[in-house]
């Protein structure tokens, strides 16, 4: 008897809550298109003197999206032997995992704490950071993301590793050099909605209608959605739909190694040529049994060194991140701040049998 | 006998509570005076506010502990509901609906747990780690591998900002009112008294007229809305709903709270020991960050912490008992029975 007038109490308690919660509803409150109205104010930089001294003694920190990953290992050795030519401090922290945004954020602010002169940060997450490096900047900290960036006033400057549009082009000069300027090819990308590699392949198809490639066609785009085994199999699917088939651009370290993979066991092995986005510890096997000629990464190393001649830069004085300022990066030789403050490391590093031994990563 | 007992053990706990309560000051001072750039005002508010979720959960999973439960789910809830906030927000929702939803969800969350506890007569233990896995899945299958960041900043302020150049998070303030209540109510009312009964033996409460599984329900009501609750800060305190979020925080408030001295088995703690025992673990981890100690130590650190502060008030307990039946052994054998 109490157990069925508890329950009804029960209930009623929570039909009032739904009805209540229901009735918020209904009346207005902040929103998503609220929040993106609110956020349209800009970022504020000081002046900036390309003359002034390079500082020496600085610490910069370098936060990977993932320590004890071989890509970030070796881009952040090259932020380190950078730093070392500068008289400056490094240091590496982050998390071992590459989607803990609430660790990255920590360590933001431990830095933050500890008062280091620099971060380079590459982010988990394009907002997540945000508060966290904006606090860090408003405590003298200069911010520069490198590889992934995040939203353009959470941070000086952001370097990137090449820009899309010579990702794209490379891409297409690199398979038709490979084809001998005739044929069919096709593109093997990743998931069908990846934003990244959507505008590499359209800027892979307006290189495409320039008259040097009018003997090329285009006949396909496949999605491998970044799995192996789904890669290989669209392969092999290309590969029997189009026997006319001259060569493969895939602009993704997943695909590529597939597709290699696929290429290299079958009879279509250096007739089929392949190219596109790949490390060179994946594509070393292929690349030395004759699978894969030529394919292109960014150089991690030079972008870890270039993000640490730009925190240095910005600890000196030298730039504050807007569009037209000129610095000197040692070695790397002397970069433009572009566009909502970007720095681009340049054309990519292609990768073949002459120089993949070069490269651990 | 049995008074001598207990009076015993309340004493060890309450040596227990007050070593921890020490220690978190020892080590505050220490901190101050020899680690570089912990005293400042940001920091502190760093550390509050890292340590903000844990604290919020261990105030409803004390009384549970005590009551002789556990809720393995609750980092499942928190990751739950910051994964519907998201989702709901993509949707064009206003924040001020969803976070009424996400909590009513929490609640939704701990009234699965409490019935299937209370009336299945399931282990909690058993039926929190089921949970635990269920709610995460919906988490994923709610928001995938999304992460959603763009929350109104004014939101995102209240979540990671402190007051003006003051140590005190804003979100210090609210949670400051919630363990007044929790303090009063496990300390100071019947029903904190009945938990206590219950922790102690649950079959001599029920005899003495406590409403044993109405109370538990109730409790595990209570965890999931504070679950919730804490999900919605994590979100917003890290600028980041994701379906993993608060992953592992269970373990750090049962960490946290065994190292604040309430027993295991339940019927015995304090409040304040938890409490103690949350900012101690906190601060450790914010002085090991600054002094560069890498995660992986971290992690040693504190698994070794927590051991001994389950083996020691038990350690403590068998030498009183020893001692107790040395000295009874001692004194003149009682009066044999007639045959």
């Amino acid at each position: 008897m109490s157990a069925t007038a508890r329950t009804r109490r029960l209930s009623t308690a929570l039909a009032v809550t739904t009805a209540l919660v229901l009735g918020a509803t209904a009346c207005s409150g902040t929103t998503k298109d609220d929040a993106n109205k609110e956020d349209a104010k800009s970022a504020a930089a000081g002046k900036a003197d390309p003359n002034a001294a390079t500082k020496k003694g600085l610490t910069v920190a370098f936060l990977p999206k993932q320590v004890n990953n071989p890509y970030f290992t070796t881009s952040d050795n090259g932020g380190k032997k950078a730093l070392a030519e500068l008289g400056s401090t490094y240091k590496e922290v982050g998390t071992s995992s590459g989607t803990d945004t609430s660790g990255q954020v920590s360590y933001v602010n431990t830095l933050t704490q500890q008062q280091v002169d620099g971060i380079a940060v590459s982010a988990q997450d394009p907002g997540a950071l945000c508060t966290a490096l904006k606090q860090a900047m408003k405590n003298g900290v200069s911010v520069v993301t490198y590889d992934s960036d995040t939203k353009a006033d959470c941070r000086n400057v952001f370097v990137s590793q090449a820009s899309a549009e010579d990702l794209g082009r490379t891409q297409v000069q690199q398979i038709a050099r490979q084809i001998g300027g005739k044929g069919e090819i096709a593109i093997l990308s990743a998931a069908q909605t990846a934003t990244n590699q959507n505008t590499w392949i359209d800027y892979m198809k307006d290189e495409l209608k320039k008259p040097a490639y009018k003997d090329i066609k285009l006949v396909t785009t496949a999605y491998g959605d970044d799995d192996a085994q789904k890669s290989f199999q669209q392969t092999q699917g290309l590969l029997q739909e189009h026997p006319k088939l001259k060569g493969i651009i895939s602009p993704t370290t997943v695909g590529i190694k597939a597709a290699a993979q696929y290429l290299s066991g079958s009879k279509y092995k250096g007739k089929v040529k392949l190219t596109g986005l790949g490390t060179p510890n994946d594509m070393r096997a292929y690349v030395k049994n004759g699978t894969v000629e030529a394919f292109e990464l960014w150089d991690p190393a030079k972008l870890g060194a270039l993000a640490a001649h730009t925190a240095v830069a910005l600890e000196s004085g030298q730039i504050s991140g807007k569009e037209g300022e000129t610095f000197k990066a040692g070695d790397l030789g002397e970069f433009t701040v572009g566009k909502d403050g970007v720095v681009s490391l340049g054309k990519p590093t292609v990768f073949d049998k002459k120089n993949i031994d070069q490269f651990t990563f | 006998m049995p008074e001598n007992l207990k009076a015993d053990s309340l004493r060890s706990v309450v040596r227990w509570d007050t070593a921890v309560g020490a220690l978190l000051i020892v080590l505050l001072l220490c901190s101050f005076s020899f680690v570089d750039n912990f005293g400042n005002a940001l920091n502190v508010s760093f550390l509050i506010g890292n340590t903000l979720p844990i604290a919020l959960i261990a105030l409803p999973m004390t009384m549970l502990v005590v009551s002789g439960e556990v809720d393995l789910s609750v980092g499942s809830t928190a990751g739950l509901s910051g994964a519907v906030m998201g989702a709901l927000w993509n949707e064009g929702m206003a924040i001020e609906t969803i976070i009424p939803v996400c909590l009513v969800l929490g609640l939704v969350c701990g009234l699965v747990n409490g019935l299937l506890v209370t009336r299945l007569g399931l282990p909690s233990l058993a039926v929190t780690i089921g949970t635990m896995a269920a709610y995460r899945g919906i988490a994923q299958i709610v928001l995938g591998s999304d992460s959603v960041t763009d929350f109104p900043s004014s939101y995102l302020d209240f979540g990671a900002g402190h007051i003006g150049d003051t140590f005190v998070p804003y979100a210090f303030l609210p949670f400051l009112v919630l363990l007044g209540i929790a303090v009063v109510v496990l300390h100071a009312t019947r029903v904190g008294r009945s938990l206590f009964a219950i922790g102690a033996s649950e079959e001599a409460a029920r005899f003495s007229g406590v409403r044993v599984k109405r109370l538990k329900l109730s409790m595990f009501v209570t965890t999931g809305l504070l679950a919730a609750l804490t999900g919605v800060f994590w979100a917003l305190h890290y600028a980041s709903a994701r379906y993993d979020n608060a992953t592992g925080l269970e373990l750090s408030v049962i960490a946290a709270v065994l190292l604040g001295g309430i027993d295991f088995d339940g019927g015995k703690g304090t409040l304040g020991g938890a409490i103690a025992g949350v900012f101690l673990l906190g601060t450790l981890q914010n002085v090991m960050s600054l002094l560069n100690v890498s995660a992986q130590s971290q992690i040693v650190v504190t698994g070794v912490l927590l051991v001994i502060s389950v083996l020691a008030p038990r350690v403590g307990r068998r030498i009183a008992q020893a001692r107790a039946r040395r000295k009874t052994a001692a004194a003149p054998p009682p009066v044999p029975a007639a045959p």
